[in-house]
């Protein structure tokens, strides 16, 4: 098939370890996000389908072929560093340049795509600087150029985003996904970073301890998380533990929750997200019944946490809907039972 | 904080110890030695003061230049050759492990703790006919009849870099260690094959680093006048042999103060060239 698919790619380092049989398959074109917390071997993968580490076991094939034991100068791929690991000694004309001055293409060849390039990138005219003289956002936009010169197969990205300060980055998210779109090149970027994920991707794939937690869309992640690690990972969510009575109904936090059920009818964990949470008068049908203990608005929105028989629970509403509470005040909480997504303990 | 520039004469008095031992050990016997190669020889070994240039004169002959010519190429050699070896070599022993790489260096340092005769005389045991590798060769069956590899200028070129290439692992090790591992990677990434990423990347990046250790090497292999006498023939005696000859066995202390200036001169001349160059390329760069 076309695109890229791993095949139960493992990497062990000594006892430990770092990616434990990684399954994959991304189609061609797609901007894939690998996100996860630090050593969860999201770089360590990325690095063998660059073909910088070698796989313990397991294949890596590109457009059907095997490229696992392919050294890396002959993946055609391109890759950003987060050191963006651009070449010191050479200008940014030259940096470009360079997997086409080292092929011995014509010097008329190499000027017309590094303009084309620059061009790209919104960097007319800085081909004769150096790189050092250039700010953080420019180098960037020079390493991402420098990796698109040959037109790669397969364009890697690690954590490319972390060194520019927020606005940039923020900025740089919509630019290299546009980029992207626009060249309709197979993407991976890897990233510890929710919002960027959620920015660019196709395809989110969540990584903890060296596995793959959930591989799916940007709102199918967020709406229906895999297990507890994505659903606290991605955003953040109340997480409340769900017994099953006598009656086979649904219970948590002593209320009955319709329309619930635990997949074998015994405990399981309700997450609800912030957004999610309903406030009504205290005491009425359905709700659970709890204390405000504080309320943080932020102006864009507000946060009321909640005390539920010691159990915290987190509401979250806009301006508009400002909820009519203050702290100490009782209230009632409600679970919509179609926004609770019930995972397995 | 903040760096105030000396405002009274005391506040110049941590510069006076740096200031007497460089009067003391640099000055006077530099300014010594300029002196007498302006002096007078007297026959019997000693000189008078005066202000001559014969033994400047005497030295402007076909056959100093020769010996010049021959030290300035032989210095050029070997420091080429050891940054040949050197850079492959440092950078490989960066990217080793921890404990490779301490093995490693002590067994370079302690090339470093043998005097120059003892290098010398095993080297010419080591090149010798009786004695020597070529007595390998015959056993292994790769050579008919063992052979003297010594005295000859290939002896003598092996025993300098030998002995010059530790000194030159050591300036150019810190230098790779603190060169970024991806730089490379990033090469690679990019369709360069690991050893044009060397050549591309590596080497052009530490270019400044390369200039520093062959000016180095230069310098050093410009004074050694044990390994030619020993590895040696006579037309292969550096500047450096013959300023100890005339000195010590000629006791004429004029004219080897007079080759000595002169060969400090042109080393300067050479370095400041080497710099030049090296600047002025960076600038097209």
């Amino acid at each position: 098939m076309s695109g890229l698919t791993l095949d139960a790619v493992r990497k062990d380092f000594g006892s430990f370890t770092a990616v434990n049989d990684v399954q994959l398959s991304v189609p061609h074109g797609t901007f894939v996000c690998m996100l996860g917390p630090s050593g969860c071997g999201k770089t360590t993968l990325l690095r063998m389908i660059a073909g910088l580490d070698l796989p313990t076991s397991g294949a890596i094939l590109l457009d059907g072929e095997d490229i696992t034991a392919v050294p890396t100068h002959k993946r055609n791929l391109g890759m950003v560093f987060q050191s963006l690991a651009l070449f010191p000694h050479l200008t940014v004309g030259e940096n470009i340049a360079y997997p086409m001055r080292i092929r011995g293409a014509p010097r008329e060849d190499q000027k017309k795509r590094v303009d084309e390039l620059l061009g790209m990138i919104h960097l007319s005219g800085y081909a004769d600087r150096p790189v050092a003289k250039l700010s953080g956002g420019q180098r960037q936009r020079v390493a991402i150029a420098r990796a698109l010169t040959r037109s790669p197969r397969l364009f890697l990205l690690d954590e490319p985003l972390s060194a520019l300060d927020a606005k940039l980055r923020e900025a740089m998210q919509v630019e290299l996904r546009q980029l992207q779109q626009q060249l309709g090149i197979t993407t991976i970027v890897v990233t510890h970073d929710q919002r960027e994920a959620m920015t660019m991707a196709d395809t989110v794939v969540v990584m903890n301890k060296g596995e793959i937690r959930q591989a799916a869309s940007p709102m199918e992640i967020y709406r229906r998380p895999a297990d507890t690690f994505v659903a606290d990972f991605i955003g953040s969510t109340n997480l409340i533990d769900m017994e099953t009575d006598s009656a086979d109904r649904a219970v948590a936090l002593g209320q009955v929750i319709p329309g619930l059920s635990a997949s074998g009818g015994g405990k399981a964990i309700i997450s609800i997200r912030p957004e999610d949470v309903h406030l009504t008068a205290p005491g009425s049908d359905g709700a659970i019944s709890g204390t405000v203990t504080f309320v943080r608005d932020l102006g864009g929105t507000i946060e009321t946490f909640i005390d539920c028989s010691g159990k915290q629970i987190i509401a979250v509403s806009t301006p508009r809907a400002r909820p009519d509470v203050s702290v100490g005040q009782p209230v009632g909480v409600v679970l919509e039972p179609g926004v609770c997504v019930v995972l397995a303990k | 904080m903040r760096r105030e520039t000396p405002q009274r004469l005391s506040d110049y008095g941590p510069l006076a110890f740096p200031a007497i031992m460089l009067t003391v050990f640099f000055v006077i016997p530099f300014g010594t030695m300029i002196a007498v190669s302006f002096f007078q020889r007297q026959q019997g070994g000693f000189y008078t003061p005066a202000f001559v240039f014969s033994n400047y004169e005497r030295f402007l002959s076909l056959f100093f230049a020769h010996v010049l010519g021959f030290s300035l190429m032989l210095a050029v050699l070997v420091a080429v050759c050891c940054v040949a070896i050197g850079v492959p070599f440092t950078y490989l022993l960066t990217r080793m492990s921890r404990r490779a790489q301490i093995v490693w260096m002590v067994a370079l340092l302690s090339v470093l703790s043998l005097s120059e005769v003892i290098i010398g005389f095993a080297w010419s045991t080591l090149l010798s006919r009786t004695a020597g590798i070529t007595n390998l060769m015959v056993t292994l069956g790769l050579m008919d009849k063992a052979v003297a590899l010594s005295p000859g200028f290939p002896a003598v070129l092996t025993a300098m870099v030998y002995q010059a290439l530790p000194y030159t692992i050591l300036v150019l090790y810190p230098a790779l260690v603190r060169l970024d591992p991806t730089l490379t990677e990033a090469a690679r990434t990019l369709g360069a094959s690991p050893l044009k990423a060397f050549f591309t990347v590596v080497v052009p990046a530490l270019r400044t680093t390369i200039l520093a250790t062959l000016i180095m090497v230069f310098i050093f292999a410009l004074g050694s006048y044990l390994l030619p006498q020993i590895l040696g023939r006579p037309q292969h005696w550096t500047l450096s042999v013959l300023i100890t000859d005339q000195a010590i066995y000629q006791s004429n202390m004029p004219f080897a103060a007079a080759m000595a200036v002169f060969l400090v001169l042109v080393t300067l001349g050479m370095v400041a060239l080497t710099l030049f160059a090296g600047r002025k390329r960076e600038e097209t760069a």
